[in-house]
């Protein structure tokens, strides 16, 4: 297999190149903005506090940021490696699976009509969402004789999307206060989340990870073929379950913390499977920490993009994802 | 009884209708007809349909001549212009692209051309309006151009161009997003309406606006309608018979183009209009084109009309976007098409 880092002390190094790359994107997200401010202030600000503009602003808006945009862009590399193995298909995402929608729908309904406020119930509710929006559109897309195929998922991910869309618009519209509550955790963003949200969802965040990391080996069998992965022994009913689960537990927690962030997951696995090759559990690695570099990425560029307002996050990731869809669906569909 | 009705202009021009055609159309003209009568009655002050025939002959009393004249009017003509424009650009492309799931929305020619509206109000906010339709139709063909271009491959294939619509669709979304951003705060709630598509608001001033182009344009699309039956054959067949194919493409997509953009001017990307008339059409009388695209235009009419009555009276006083509906009802039958041609 051909593939930037064939052996694994490079593939070990190059984890190590990622996270202080991580670390580096995390203290420019730390200390560039709208107010910018020092390494040292960041520091002082937990070791003496003074109640300045700028202690707090790192407390309150920086740091959360931070954290948030780490935690969320793992989640959705993550997501974005296994829905792409599940449905064998390069241009599986969050986003044109329509799940974003779905937790979007869901949430809104819960505001606007059940008066939810809570944040656990917020969040089992976008898990709920994603997980009904996912099904639904797994299903519609593996009509007809040729299964899942990538134009079919898409279509049936966009027709999915924008019923979702309309309805929820449709609610947000009726229901001016509530739209109001809703309309910036639509928006996606990493920013002006507390850390409670977080706090919320990261045991189940962590779940996710390691039954993700878990699943690497017998997905790695399935990617030869469900015939192959059977006469192997492997329960495959099972294994593509509990992926299922996974992802939406990996989506849910982050659409319950940033709201609809798309294209993140489609983009990373490829970049990993060019940087380490085919081997899962290493693609999930990598997957998983180029969208944390990438999410950090997009939230800095999203600061000075309308400086001093923001753009929303999703909308970043959208105008870097969007290119590389329409290279993958020119060269993917090639091979059929 | 022949089925055909043949119309002669002298000896150059001819057309043959099918009668099932003027039929179908004439019904779709008269549901068109009534919805509107009941659609100028609805409001805040409900006027009884009599009523409304009695202002819109000239003997109605003035304070209802003032509401349907003045408020009523140009929105429900906003919308027959709008849904017309669409769904005979729907139309074409499906003509064209010989794809049922193809369409300019889906496609994302209707966002290329609601990124350059956009941009135009937010730009050139001193330049008249006027030229706003020439700027979302601009949009509206670079957009094609651009879903050409990077679906070309030795060729370009319905399957490709349908992904790479698709991504062109988000990324446009995304576009408008930021210009509503960079916008004044006036600017930022008609501009996000962009996004939903929604005919609120309009005056007189946009009817005249889209009026000619729409007249003009549905015409031209009507006398070239014979290209579009041959391009329906398919590539070998268009050529074989002498169709200058690659030309008359480009012509057609200029024309749908032009149709997205003019829609898209006033009323923004209202979904799925484009793609349900030409089926509902095709499904009355067939794929010949010199029939479908009247019936197509009249069927977009009346969706619109209709979505638009819903969206006014359907959550009084509160207005939804007419988009919102058209995407509830065409959402599904999306679905439908995409289950039906499972196996394409």
């Amino acid at each position: 297999m051909n593939c930037l880092l064939a052996s694994n002390i490079r593939k070990i190094l190059g984890v190590v190149i990622a996270i202080l790359l991580l670390l580096y994107l995390s203290y420019a997200s730390l200390v560039f903005g709208v107010i910018d401010t020092s390494w040292q202030n960041a520091i002082d600000a937990y070791t003496h506090f003074n109640g300045s503009n700028e202690h707090i602003v790192i407390k309150e808006v920086r740091v959360p940021r931070v954290l948030n945009a780490l935690t969320v862009g793992f989640c959705l590399g993550l997501a974005g490696t296994l829905l792409q193995s599940l449905t064998r298909n390069p241009v599986a995402d969050v986003e044109l699976f329509g799940l974003n929608a779905g937790a979007s729908l869901f949430v809104v309904f819960a505001v606007t009509f059940v008066g939810i406020s809570s944040l656990t119930e917020f969040t089992w509710i976008a898990f709920l969402g994603a997980a009904v929006a996912g099904f639904v559109v797994y299903l519609l897309g593996s009509f007809g004789r040729d299964g899942l195929t990538p134009v079919k998922l898409v279509l049936a991910g966009a027709a999915i999307t924008a019923l979702a869309a309309s309805i929820r618009h449709a609610m947000m519209v009726l229901n001016e206060k509530a739209a109001d509550e809703v309309l910036f955790w639509l928006a996606g963003s990493v920013g002006g989340r507390k850390l409670e949200y977080l706090a919320t969802v990261f045991p189940y965040m962590v779940f996710a990870w390691i039954a993700a990391f878990l699943l690497a080996r017998p997905i790695q069998t399935l990617l030869m073929g469900d015939d192959v992965a059977k006469g192997l022994g492997q329960r495959t009913l099972l294994v593509k379950l509990s992926t299922g689960v996974v992802i939406v537990l990996l989506s849910g927690c982050a659409v319950a913390v940033a709201g609809p962030i798309g294209f993140v997951g489609l983009v990373t696995p490829h970049l990993a499977r060019y940087l380490v090759g085919i081997e899962t559990h290493w693609v999930l690695l990598y997957s998983g920490l180029l969208g944390s570099i990438l999410l950090l990425l997009a939230d800095i560029g999203a600061r000075f993009i309308a400086m001093p307002a923001e753009v929303p996050i999703g909308v970043m990731t959208a105008l870097i994802g969007v290119p590389f869809f329409i290279y993958v669906a020119r060269k993917g569909l090639d091979k059929e | 009884m022949k089925p055909y009705l043949s119309l002669r202009f002298g000896k150059r021009l001819s057309f043959q209708l099918h009668k099932k055609t003027v039929l179908f159309s004439g019904i779709a003209l008269l549901v068109a007809l009534a919805v509107t009568v009941i659609s100028l009655g609805m409001g805040e002050m409900k006027i009884a349909p009599l009523d409304v025939v009695k202002v819109l002959l000239g003997i109605g009393s003035d304070e209802n001549a003032l509401i349907v004249q003045q408020f009523r009017l140009p929105r429900i003509l906003t919308a027959i212009l709008v849904g017309a424009a669409l769904a005979s650009a729907g139309a074409i492309m499906q003509g064209i692209i010989r794809n049922p799931l193809a369409s300019p929305d889906v496609l994302g020619v209707a966002g290329g051309a609601s990124v350059a509206a956009v941009a135009f109000l937010l730009v050139f906010d001193t330049v008249s309006i006027k030229w706003l339709p020439p700027t979302a139709f601009l949009g509206a063909l670079l957009t094609t151009f651009l879903l050409y271009a990077l679906s070309w491959k030795k060729g370009v294939t319905p399957m490709r161009l349908v992904m790479i619509g698709v991504g062109i669709k988000i990324a446009a979304g995304a576009f408008v997003t930021i210009l509503i951003m960079f916008s004044p705060f006036l600017l930022q709630n008609k501009a996000l309406l962009w996004l939903t598509g929604s005919i609120y608001g309009v005056d007189w001033n946009d009817v005249f606006m889209i009026l000619p182009w729409v007249v003009i344009l549905i015409v031209v699309a009507a006398v070239l309608a014979r290209r579009v039956n041959i391009q329906q054959l398919g590539d070998d067949v268009a050529t074989s018979l002498g169709s200058s194919l690659q030309w008359d493409r480009f012509l057609l997509l200029m024309i749908c183009a032009a149709l997205t953009g003019t829609a898209v001017s006033v009323g923004g990307d209202i979904s799925f209009v484009a793609l349900l008339a030409p089926h509902i059409a095709k499904q009355l009388i067939g794929p010949s084109f010199g029939g479908a695209l009247p019936l197509s235009a009249f069927l977009g009419a009346v969706i619109v009309l209709i979505a638009d009555l819903i969206a006014r009276m359907a959550f009084s006083p509160i207005e939804v976007p007419v988009g919102v509906f058209t995407s509830a009802i065409g959402a599904p039958f999306f679905i439908y098409l995409l289950y039906k041609n499972r196996n394409r």
